[in-house]
């Protein structure tokens, strides 16, 4: 029970049995190796429509513009994309957006023709408060040849409530037709949530997390609205549990840190600058990077480094960046820029006259230092044991990390064969995040997930917006980040609206838990209710004469019992 | 205030089913009603560049550090002057000309600002120097609480509001942490369970769970959800014409300001605004344009309105923004800047001596510079914070609310 409910996204019915059938042990090293694990098939069902999810960078951009895009295709600065689906999505938008030439280009575009020219006053009441079934029959109602310009002219809050209530396919036309861009968000967090839910590799799903967040980047901030697909898919994900430094070497080479860190526009002092435009604006050395890069990613920022280091390691770092978007954006050293001066790094000389090895020689340094072997172990020991892990166990895994040439796999081994992992202090001593709170309760209650978008909606309203941590720390593991009245109160009500099927896109059924209170929480809970939880059931039961208006099931996902794992 | 009070009474007792707390709901509707003093911090995330917020213009050096970012120097007459140039404040300093929502606040005397001001730690994290400046132990990774938590007066009075301390946002910050109660606020509308009988039965099992970190917080947020209904109950037009900009600062500063309306016992409150880590296109082609400007436009507005909205009320009221640390005086090779040292401060309130900036200033000359490149401290941010603490919040016991810190140099920002 604790090694599944450390290792997975909570357990479903069944799990637990399955477990003890195989044994501990041997379930732990299959997570190990995900790919010794057969793939639940509904999940690639699922995946399949998420299309961004696996196109190239340069395709995501092509094939989802974003309105500053639009505006260029309509005003002729740009070219119309080649895939004809979007081809036909882009050439609609430009003809039924009033382009206005003096608007900026972040504002929104305006629909040419407006809703209540298509439809009546009473078919927009229905859309907006009527039920699922009503609204789905007004929109069977629209003849095809107005659909275009219906979805267009929806004011994109109602748009995003009518989502859940049509079908896949409208969905993503409802979207390509407006707000294109916004599809790529969806596909990560639906992605994400599907694959938290469904996949049989839960220790993978849970490590792709883990490292995501670690070398977080934050999606909203220009470019990385497209890269982040490709960043996760390529950079991250493969890497989970093998060679840190491989995992490294993929982030720091990614375009999406490369632009979110800055670091693509960092240059040295090079001759080269002087040619070119006199105009644009002398560019030089950027040290965002590679302070992250040694305080967040590697070293911590008590791992013994100095300014001094954080400079040089920048000046190794210039030349890394990214081609132009049209070239596919894929992540390039440019030799002009690169400073080809001597530079220490942690007390170590690196001659003049490097190149793109300069940057290699302090991946090299930094993934093998003591320092970071201490760091990655404790901040994996505080994800999967405790908030304050115990220094044995710190220890025990930086070595392996040592031993091992930084080998994931062995150090999550570590962990997992310890006895301080299986020891009583680390029994339910973390809470969920709201990420895993609410996958974990769809997993227990086995509620029907056929659009996750909304969920990651409820997700953001527990404080953990997906891919959207600003900062480039990523969120803190520790309980205080998700322990407070707001957050508790949002997930009592998502508990609640879960149970009475109020969140749109998810569909639970109640009767399956109708047997008393303490057999109900046996089934969310795979465990005993602590006595208070259900004697407040209880009491309440006998304030209302037994009349209830809060499933059971909405109250036991509320409780405190379920808020730690 | 009657109706208010009675309004809580009834809808409060009314509200509970079980046993366990009207005991609190006893001490809120009696308590006495005296206007509490109130400490409002807004944090500025991710270090906002303040030399280009409060522009030194009257030194040389700084347009010498940042020949393409640099803020011009205030100009009489035209219009396009007045969005491309600081705005003067007293001939040697301006402010960034979106910034103009505070000229008004700071020709009244209300708006003081204190400049070299910040955290003496040398960190250049961002993380390390949030939860510095925050915990308000600069240096010191093991203070488990925050500055404003602590600042909230000792009070021996059992009939504590809830609500004493409030952070705006999903999450409870750092600096409101601690053993008073705190609450984190997202929306003062929301902020309740959705569904009578869950709320009741939510609340009994809260109180009554063995785990402590979980039941602690339980108790505060009920406590507080109660309160709130008669706030809710009663829809809000800010007041004096105020307009809140878009955006989580200008929701937050309103919501603060319903709160100090309501008269609910608010003492401390926290909310941040992000954006700042301006690495790189900090001023676009003309400085009225571009991502500072951007973002201060809406900073400016928003606590603009804040002072309009809250009117006489803002006797009561001090507001202070801060920033991890500021940032380079040489500006970078991307029209932005690198991570820096000291900053700049802004104070406004009824009880503030505005009209001023204060603080010795360091000079931007090379060998003036802290590390060579940033701009030096000549003010400790907790000189600041600890003057607002002892003279606006009335709590002198500065040496638990700074430990380590024994003797703030107060700048005089606040009448004996």
């Amino acid at each position: 029970m604790h090694a599944l409910n450390r290792l997975t996204f909570g357990p479903r019915p069944g799990d637990v049995e399955a477990v003890r059938k195989i044994g501990v042990k041997k379930w732990i090293d299959l997570q190990l190796h995900p790919e010794r694990i057969a793939e639940n098939p509904e999940l690639a069902q699922r995946l399949a429509p998420l299309e961004s999810l696996r196109l190239s960078q340069a395709d995501t951009e092509r094939t989802y513009p974003n309105p500053q895009m639009i505006r260029a295709i309509a005003a002729g600065r740009q070219t119309m994309p080649e895939d004809p689906v979007t081809r036909a999505a882009v050439e609609r938008m430009v003809q039924r957006f009033k382009i206005k030439k003096d608007r900026a280009d972040d504002q929104p575009l305006e629909p040419a023709v407006t809703l209540d020219q298509l439809l009546t006053r009473e078919q927009i009441r229905t859309l907006r408060t009527g039920t699922v079934e009503q609204k789905r029959a007004v929109i069977a109602a629209i003849p095809e040849s107005r659909m275009d310009d219906v979805a267009i002219a929806l004011p994109p809050g109602l748009r995003l409530q009518l989502l859940p209530a049509v079908e896949p396919a409208l969905r993503r036309k409802l979207m390509l037709l407006t707000a294109p861009q916004q599809l790529v968000a969806f596909d990560l967090s639906e992605g994400k949530l599907y694959r938290a839910i469904l996949s049989n590799r839960q220790l993978e799903e849970q490590m792709v997390d883990f490292w995501y967040n670690h070398f977080n980047v934050f999606l909203d901030k220009g470019a990385d609205r497209y890269l982040v697909p490709t960043y996760e898919r390529e950079a991250i994900r493969p890497h989970v549990l093998g060679k840190f430094r491989d995992l490294l070497e993929a982030t720091a080479k990614s375009p999406a840190m490369l632009f979110f860190l800055d670091n693509w526009e960092s240059v040295g002092p090079a001759p080269a600058q002087r040619r070119g435009n006199a105009r644009r604006p002398v560019r030089g050395l950027n040290e965002n990077y590679a302070r992250e890069l040694m305080e967040l990613h590697t070293l911590g920022v008590d791992g013994g480094y100095t300014q001094n280091d954080v400079t040089d390691v920048a000046r190794c770092f210039t030349g890394w960046t990214i081609r132009p978007p049209r070239q596919g954006g894929d992540f390039f050293y440019n030799n002009r820029v690169h400073d080809k001066g001597e530079k220490t790094v942690l007390g170590v000389k690196i001659p003049a006259g490097g190149g793109q090895d300069d940057a290699e020689k302090v991946l090299d340094i930094l993934a093998r230092h003591p320092s970071t072997a201490r760091f990655i172990s404790k901040k994996l020991a505080q994800r999967f044991v405790a908030d304050d892990p115990p220094q044995k166990l710190i220890d025990k895994m930086a070595r392996t990390f040592r031993d091992k040439n930084g080998d994931i796999r062995e150090v999550m081994k570590t962990m997992l064969e310890s006895d301080e992992f299986f020891a009583q202090a680390a029994y339910r001593a973390k809470v969920k995040t709201p990420f895993e709170m609410i996958v974990s309760a769809v997993r227990a209650t086995g509620a029907q997930v056929d659009f996750a978008f909304p969920l990651a909606r409820q997700i953001a309203d527990l404080g953990e917006p997906l891919y959207r941590k600003l900062e480039p720390t990523g969120y803190s593991d520790a309980n205080s980040e998700w322990v407070n009245s707001a957050a508790l109160l949002a997930r009592m009500n998502f508990a609640l609206s879960l149970a009475q099927n109020k969140v749109p896109g998810s569909k639970l059924d109640v009767s399956h838990f109708s047997g008393d209170p303490a057999q109900v929480a046996h089934q969310v809970l795979f465990t005993d209710a602590q006595p208070e939880t259900l004697a407040a059931i209880e009491r309440q039961t006998k304030q209302t004469h037994g009349s209830r208006d809060a499933p059971l099931v909405g109250l036991l996902l509320g409780s405190p019992d379920f808020q730690r794992r | 205030m009657t109706t208010r009070r009675l309004f809580l009474k009834g809808s409060g007792l009314a509200m509970f089913g079980v046993g366990a707390a009207p005991m609190w709901l006893a001490r809120a509707a009696d308590a006495p009603s005296a206007r509490k003093k109130v400490l409002v911090a807004v944090f500025q995330r991710g270090a906002v560049d303040g030399l280009n917020v409060v522009v030194p213009f009257g030194e040389k050096s700084y347009y010498a550090l940042r020949p393409t970012i640099a803020i011009p120097a205030p100009k009489a007459g035209t219009e396009s002057a007045v969005v491309n140039t600081a705005i003067d404040l007293d001939g040697f300093f301006g402010l960034h000309p979106a910034l103009a929502p505070l000229k008004p606040i700071y020709d009244a005397n209300k708006l003081a600002i204190v400049h070299a001001v910040g955290s003496p730690d040398p960190t250049r994290s961002h993380f390390d120097a949030q939860d510095y400046m925050e915990s308000g132990t600069p240096g010191r990774k093991a203070t488990s609480d925050g500055w404003l938590n602590r600042a909230l007066p000792p009070s021996a009075d059992v009939r504590k509001s809830p609500v004493r301390a409030v952070s705006l946002g999903p999450s409870l910050s750092r600096a409101v942490r601690g053993r008073n109660e705190a609450v984190a606020i997202n929306n003062l509308n929301q902020f309740k369970v959705a569904d009578a009988d869950g709320a009741a039965t939510f609340e009994s099992m809260y109180a009554s769970t063995l785990d402590k970190m979980l039941s602690g917080t339980g108790r505060e947020t009920f406590d507080a959800v109660k309160l709130m209904q008669s706030i809710q109950a009663q829809p809000y037009t800010p007041a004096g014409g105020a307009k809140y900009p878009g955006g989580r600062l200008g929701q937050s500063l309103m919501q603060i300001a319903r709160l100090i309306k309501a008269d609910v016992g608010l003492e401390v409150a926290f909310t941040d605004v992000g954006g700042w880590d301006t690495h790189v296109n900090e001023v676009g082609q003309t400085p009225g344009v571009g991502q500072l400007a951007n973002l201060l436009g809406n900073f400016g507005q928003a606590l603009a309105a804040f002072y309009q909205d809250v009117g006489d009320r803002m006797e009561d009221v001090a507001v202070v923004t801060m920033s991890e640390f500021g940032r380079t005086a040489k500006e970078n090779g991307n029209r932005g800047t690198d991570h820096g040292h000291a900053n700049v401060m802004f104070v406004f309130g009824g009880a503030i001596r505005g009209g001023k900036v204060y603080g010795e200033w360091p000079g931007l000359a090379p060998e003036q510079l802290y590390e060579n490149r940033d701009l030096a401290l000549t003010t400790d941010f907790r000189d600041v914070l600890g003057e607002l603490v002892a003279k606006h919040l009335g709590n002198r016991q500065l040496t638990d609310v700074f430990p380590e810190y024994r003797q703030p140099a107060f700048r005089g920002l606040i009448g004996a």
